[in-house]
């Protein structure tokens, strides 16, 4: 059984570490198992159901540190790895950043575990994609999606005394829809913490909508458009500016963040007044450990707000090298939203452009976060508070930086992968050329 | 870890090296450990005769599995520094069965006989589960059994013997190199790979396979504190399927011309003391105009138009539906190639597909189905001619056998179609890049790959490049900065008029493709000699925030 209980990783952690002989010890225990459909063309094309477990150790003698892993748990085998980490050390390069380790630190317990959600076994997860085929057969569309659930959990202890745990369940479902002609195409993505969330049936239902709702696209002039991103086009844009909330890169004068003459943008107005950005572990839709991998608390920690960047994130040696606390990163963002719906925002546009989704989205320039990509699987065009026609695919070349000095409204935030992202209307999005793929 | 992840690693243009990443590709290990055999194959063989015959006691009617070890080595350093050096192994068993004509598949990281049974019995569950909504039962293309047989990339010196320290010398010491020329920071990278695996199926084939990768890398950065610009320029290093002996410098293996590039052996100091001149240069470039140029592409760049524009449309799986949620269909649909007069590109435009050119990152005995690899057309002449496939995929095209295209990043992931090496054949004539430049009126040599872009049926694209030299009246008139090209996939390759001779031929690559739910790397090589492309839109990407 790859899940082990608080108290089961405990012993098997204590255990080992009574082995170590290293100046500096941490032990790492840590497993998954979970499983997955694959289907296309309306039938399921591959699945899988996959498990491990391992133990990490890493021993540091002054600035000298080794890693050595094992996956069996008996006490030769806890020995000999320890052992292993502690000769490697002896033999590696010194690390001049090597931070000493943490002590004690109290976590809250995290929400990060579901029950419902770790009992899906392989007939669930066919009952489930049933239901999905069923809508695309019943609407003579073709059906291409992916189902996947995992448990794990994560727990460390070093030498000087600081142990962690946490369990962890996530399910995410995604489809596609395309009709027979191949000229309509429409997509869905959802991802939970607790699978009774998940209704199939539902999702693949706004699948085939756009799907239909697309088909048949007319060509428009690229240029610059007032937007209205769904939550999935809106957290594709937002996701990656979030490697830039880095301080070291910033402090280095090789970010967006950096400031002309040195330093960072810290407290600068870099966005609109409209946008705050945090992360909190104890949120419930969603939840993430409350600690991090180096064992600092995961706090609810505001990023930007009212469009003034509050943190960047720190790691524990350059913390120290800029006398500051060592904030850590933060991977879960949550954008806060408005009160605003689709619909309004629809209704309050005069010409302007709706986006389901983006794709293929690549950095051009880590100077301004320049992205290019291109929009998929529903693209509409509006005209007087109305959606008119459906419209061919854009290419985009456009910063998340100048999009979120551009807010005209935003929506209520959503759950969208591993990010909470409000739908956002958006004025002078730069689209540079027309795509024929549906 | 996905293309996307690594690529930001690599190029650590943002949140520098993490790590921990690292940790996805396996369990991390001891060097010497990495040399120490693994299981003997006799003792593979028996373990999977226990899978196949559990597999067909449970009522598969087909079974393959593949025993893999899988061994990773990343030595990172920035500056005067060791960020990390990394040894990682991963070591298991992943089951596929056919069982009630719908696919199943299983791994475990416990390699023991009473496991192997448990996983063999699991991956008939999970097909018998699913074969309840299954629409079409799955059909295989024949194969006949190879029997016990063997294949070994023919590397010169395998990575993992060379000492660590012997990489991080040469990686602090091309750092010094650009430090002492004027850089403001350094990040450099080798990482090697090793697969191990072992393949048996019930078709009665045993292939034991050992593959070698490489790829040493680095980004010079320069930093204009005054304006708050920064600028970067990546190795012109390719991933290879080869060993440390890429890294031994020869004179025949450089193609000198505007700066020297490499073909199967690469000379990092003298390339990253280039690039930090490169980059200084860069920075202070005049900004493109915008508008149409001829292109003249350096293989150091076109491999990856190559892969975006010419490989991924021509995957089969891609064409038939299979990728729809994720990377997408495609625009080679089977009617194009039915017809037998589709016009992919000019008369120039030859590309061939194989597995088996020598360094490159494709190259290997048989696939991860069995499949003895080949080489086969792709376009011929211009004209598209056929696709890659593997043996579930054959008889919905009509064809006999696969074309040993299936791949599978571990023995934790299950197999299914992957790009073999798809590369542009050379000019047939004699042909230097110095002529072709000197016919080009108003263009821009590009150099080295960067931001890349294209949609889902592989259409409409957008490239980026490391560095960018104007051609004004057929001279290189200095450098540009700020420049991406623009073009649907059909029209740019009909606007080839010009490539270069055989002696300009090298491979570039990528060490890490993405595909598939969950996604799964591939490392795969795209060969090409330079290429002119005439009147393609270029645009300026130059925003202030």
């Amino acid at each position: 059984m790859p899940i082990l209980s608080k108290e089961e990783a405990q012993t098997i952690l204590k255990k080992a570490m009574a082995f170590s002989k290293a100046e500096d010890c941490t032990i790492s225990l840590s497993g998954s198992e979970g499983g997955n459909i694959r289907y296309a063309r309306n039938a399921v094309s591959t699945a899988g159901d996959i498990n491990s477990m391992s133990l990490g150790v890493t021993s540091a003698f002054g600035k000298r540190t080794g890693t050595a892993t094992i996956n069996e748990f008996d006490d030769a085998s806890l020995q000999k790895v320890v052992h292993r980490a502690e000769e490697l050390a002896k033999l590696a390069p010194e690390n001049p950043e090597y931070m000493p380790l943490l002590g004690p630190q109290t976590y809250p317990e995290s929400i990060t575990y579901n029950p419902a959600t770790a009992a899906i076994n392989p007939d669930k997860r066919a009952d489930a994609v049933g239901k999905s085929l069923q809508v695309a057969k019943e609407g003579k569309l073709e059906a291409a999606g992916f189902l996947e659930n995992g448990t794990g959990f994560n727990s460390f202890m070093n030498s000087k005394g600081l142990f962690a745990y946490n369990k962890d369940t996530d399910v995410s479902f995604s489809v596609t829809l395309r009709n027979e002609a191949g000229t309509g195409s429409g997509y869905i993505s959802k991802s939970y913490n607790d699978v009774a969330r998940l209704d199939t049936l539902a999702l693949t239902k706004i699948a085939a909508s756009k799907a239909n709702g697309s088909a048949g696209a007319k060509a428009i002039e690229p240029g610059k458009y007032t937007v209205i991103l769904e939550p999935l086009a809106a957290s594709d844009m937002v996701d990656n500016m979030f490697n830039g909330f880095d301080a070291r890169n910033a402090d280095e004068g090789r970010s967006f963040m950096s400031k002309k003459g040195g330093g960072t943008r810290m407290g600068e107005q870099l966005f609109d007044p409209n946008v705050t950005i945090y992360n909190d572990p104890m949120d419930p839709i969603l939840p993430s450990s409350t600690w991090t991998g180096d064992g600092r608390p995961q706090r609810k920690t505001v990023w930007v707000d009212k469009g003034v960047v509050k943190n960047l994130a720190y790691s524990r040696y350059w913390a120290q090298q800029k006398g500051v606390d060592a904030v850590p990163p933060a991977r879960r963002m949550i954008m806060q939203g408005g009160t605003s719906s689709i619909a309004d925002m629809i209704k309050n546009t005069d010409r302007g452009i709706l986006v389901t989704r983006f794709w293929y989205i690549r950095f051009v320039d880590p100077q301004t976060l320049l992205l290019t990509g291109l929009t998929r699987d529903g693209t509409f065009y509006i005209e007087n508070g109305k959606i008119k026609f459906p419209i061919k695919n854009f290419r985009f070349n456009e910063s998340p930086v100048i999009m979120l000095n551009n807010v005209e409204e935003l929506g209520k935030a959503e759950r969208v992968g591993n990010l909470v992202v409000p739908p956002m209307k958006i004025r002078d999005f730069t689209f540079t050329s027309l795509s024929d793929a549906v | 870890m996905k293309r996307k992840d690594f690529l930001q690693l690599s190029a650590m243009s943002l949140g520098g090296l993490l790590l921990p990443k690292f940790a996805l590709l396996g369990n991390p290990i001891d060097p010497l450990q990495a040399l120490q055999d693994g299981m003997d194959v006799s003792t593979k063989k028996l373990l999977s005769d226990v899978a196949l015959n559990t597999a067909k006691a449970k009522g598969a009617s087909y079974a393959d599995v593949r025993i893999g070890r899988y061994l990773n080595q990343f030595v990172a350093t920035r500056e005067d520094r060791v960020q990390g050096v990394a040894n990682t192994e991963s070591f298991g068993v992943g089951i596929r069965v056919l069982a009630n004509g719908c696919w199943g598949f299983a791994a475990s990281d416990n390699v023991t006989k009473d496991n192997i049974a448990k996983v063999a019995e699991r991956a008939v569950a999970v097909a018998k589960a699913n074969a309840k909504i299954q629409g079409e039962a799955v059909q295989l293309a024949p194969l006949k059994g190879f029997g016990e047989v063997s294949w070994k990339a023919p590397i010169e010196k395998n990575s993992f013997e060379v000492p660590v320290k012997d990489k991080v010398d040469l990686l602090l010491s091309a750092n010094s190199v650009a430090m002492a020329n004027g850089a403001n920071f350094v990040n450099s990278l080798i990482f090697a790979v090793q697969e191990q695996k072992y393949f048996a199926s019930t078709d009665g084939s045993y292939i034991d396979q050992d593959i070698h990768r490489i790829y040493p890398t680095f980004t010079v950065t320069k930093v204009d504190k005054a304006t708050g610009k920064f600028d970067t320029r990546n190795s012109f290093s390719s991933p290879m399927g080869m060993g440390y002996e890429y890294l031994t410098p020869l004179a025949n293996e450089k193609v000198t011309g505007v700066v020297t590039r490499y073909k199967n052996r690469y000379d990092m100091l003298e390339d990253i003391k280039t690039a930090t001149s490169d980059v200084t240069e860069k920075i202070k470039a005049k900004t493109v105009e915008p508008g149409k140029y001829d292109l003249v592409l350096d293989p150091s760049h076109l491999w990856l138009t190559i892969h975006e524009s010419v490989g991924h449309p021509t995957e089969l799986d891609r064409v038939l539906g299979y990728e729809a949620n994720y990377a997408g269909t495609s625009f080679l649909t089977l009617d194009k190639w039915k017809s037998k007069n589709f016009n992919f590109g000019s008369k120039l435009v030859n590309i061939v597909a194989d597995k088996t050119q020598t360094g490159s990152l494709g190259a290997v005995g048989w696939d991860d189905e069995g499949v003895k690899c080949k080489e086969w057309d792709l376009i011929k002449d211009g004209v598209l001619v056929n696709y890659q496939s593997i043996r579930d995929q054959a008889h919905i095209i009509g064809l006999k056998e696969s074309h040993g295209c299936c791949y599978s990043q571990s023995w934790s992931d299950v197999q299914f179609q992957r790009m073999p090496n798809v590369s542009l054949q050379p000019g047939k004539e004699k042909r230097s890049v110095d002529d072709m430049i000197k016919n080009v009126e108003k263009g821009i040599y590009i150099m080295g790959n960067g931001s890349f872009s294209i949609d889902q049926q592989r259409y409409n694209f957008q490239f980026g490049g490391q560095t960018f030299y104007e051609i004004k009246n057929g001279k290189i008139a200095g450098m540009l900065r700020d420049v991406a090209y623009q073009a649907n996939t059909q029209e740019f390759w009909n606007s080839l008029t010009d490539v270069a001779d055989k002696s300009d031929y090298r491979l570039g690559g990528s060490f890490n493709d993405g595909k598939g739910q969950p996604p799964q790397s591939s490392a795969v090589s795209h060969g090409s000699s330079t290429a002119r492309f005439n009147g393609v839109n270029v645009i300026n990407t130059a925003r202030k925030i």
